[in-house]
């Protein structure tokens, strides 16, 4: 997708949580066209990959709402200003252009906006890295989180660390064509789909691969190239399994990521802005939600929804200079309700 | 109020009073003890609350959930005695519980 031009809009949100999601509302209000980008594969943020099921209880007028509920009332509540979403990629670079900035994620999609807002929470969901010693020199040679392309493991001694869909999904696509597959977890109990863990059983039990109970603690290699692990069994066994490919699976961790290279102001991972426009260092680049700070700050989402109202005043100025703002209300503006649809 | 020991990793160890009804995990973020990190604030979503129970303590403790077993995948280093101290609520019974913090959350 290099060779396409970018995608032109008012306003570029980064991060598809509830905050980010708002922010399509308060910026539509006013006229205001976003596209919205996040790393995972759907909307929710924290609210979808940490705690979908768990109530929340301090969501004004909610008195209980669950992380997936309060997504999906948002998701409603923005229809009428249609935003673009794209999920599975990662904001990467941020450069200022003549008459705003210019973006560009992971996939290669390139976005032009007038203004830029940062609602990325605790930062880009991340595979976790295991705590092996150098296992940092492996990672995209022989040891990978995720898999880009299959021919990567064609041929190849393979292991896989986990049990849950991703590590038993993988186990199941990847056996045909690796030269041998080896599934390691450290219990003999899976959270995957018991369909995937009956057709990982099979395979084991007809030989065509592995399943060993342990907990990697070493790899043995050189120059990125895998050749081995030291696995700690059950009770005191050790045993040591030669491979030259790796794939750990342990679920995702928060890392502020590239947003650390946009030469912005941080502090201790946050982004410093002010209480009355949620500005960061750099005029028309906005932080609202989890990863702002300021004197007093809360980390609620109530506090990012008031946060994500105020930063579009500000926005509404930077798109239509010189235009002036009429402060109206839903409830009695028509050209609001208009904009809303329900008129 | 029952107290609570943590053990870092290199054996530094950190005496606090919990309170009845609270976390062990809760406890610790109240106290500043490092190496809990506990990035999803107590849902039991993360793993980055990992301890080591002191044996002696394990039978007072009980068992992990299913849920907090499947979480415990997400860990590093996972012993006998793991637990997800987020899961782990405090009791009059909790007076004299050790813990232990590993060397990484992940």
């Amino acid at each position: 997708m290099n060779g396409d031009s970018p995608i032109q809009t008012d306003a570029i949100i980064i991060g598809a949580g509830p905050v980010g999601l708002f922010a399509v509302f308060e910026l539509g209000l006013l006229d205001i066209k976003s596209h919205v980008i996040d790393i995972l594969d759907r909307p929710g943020g924290q609210c979808a990959e940490l705690y979908p099921e768990k109530p929340i209880y301090d969501i004004p007028a909610l008195p209980i709402v669950t992380g997936q509920e309060l997504t999906d009332r948002l998701l409603e509540q923005i229809k009428p200003f249609h935003p673009t979403f794209h999920f599975n990629e990662r904001v990467d670079s941020l450069t200022r252009t003549e008459d705003g900035f210019e973006l560009a994620t992971d996939g290669g999609i390139r976005f032009r906006a007038k203004v830029v807002v940062i609602a990325a929470g605790g930062g880009s969901f991340t595979p976790k890295r295991p705590p092996l010693e150098g296992i940092e020199g492996f990672e995209g040679k022989s040891v990978f989180y995720a898999v880009k392309r299959m021919d990567e493991f064609r041929g190849r001694d393979v292991v896989i660390v986990g049990g849950g869909d991703s590590a038993l999904d993988w186990t199941l696509n990847l056996q045909p064509i690796a030269k041998s597959m080896t599934l390691i977890h450290r219990r003999d109990e899976f959270r995957a789909a018991p369909d995937s863990v009956k057709k990982m059983r099979e395979l084991v039990a007809s030989g065509a691969m592995q399943l060993r109970i342990g907990q990697v603690t070493q790899l043995r290699g050189a120059d990125g190239q895998l050749e081995g692990l030291s696995v700690r069994g059950q009770g005191t066994e050790v045993f040591d399994l030669a491979c030259d490919r790796l794939l750990p699976f342990f679920g995702l961790t928060m890392k502020l990521g590239p947003i650390a290279d946009w030469g912005l102001n941080l502090e201790e991972n946050l982004i410093p802005v002010d209480t009355e426009k949620f500005q960061t260092s750099e005029p028309g680049i906005f932080a609202i939600g989890d990863i702002n700070t300021y004197p007093g700050k809360l980390k609620l989402i109530l506090s990012g929804f008031h946060e994500a109202a105020l930063m579009a005043q500000q926005a509404y100025h930077i798109i239509f200079p010189g235009k002036r703002l009429l402060f109206q209300y839903t409830t009695s503006s028509s050209n609001l309700q208009k904009k809303l649809g329900v008129i | 109020m029952p107290k609570i020991t943590y053990i870092d990793h290199e054996g530094r160890d950190f005496i606090v009073d919990g309170e009845v009804g609270q976390t062990v995990m809760e406890t610790a973020i109240k106290h500043d003890v490092p190496g809990i990190v506990a990035e999803c604030g107590g849902a039991c979503s993360c793993a980055t609350c990992h301890v080591y129970v002191d044996p002696a303590w394990r039978e007072t403790t009980g068992e992990p959930s299913q849920m907090e077993e499947d979480m415990l995948d997400f860990a590093f280093d996972i012993r006998p005695e793991s637990r997800l101290s987020c899961q782990l609520r405090i009791s009059d019974a909790f007076n004299g519980l050790i813990v232990r913090i590993p060397e990484h959350q992940g």
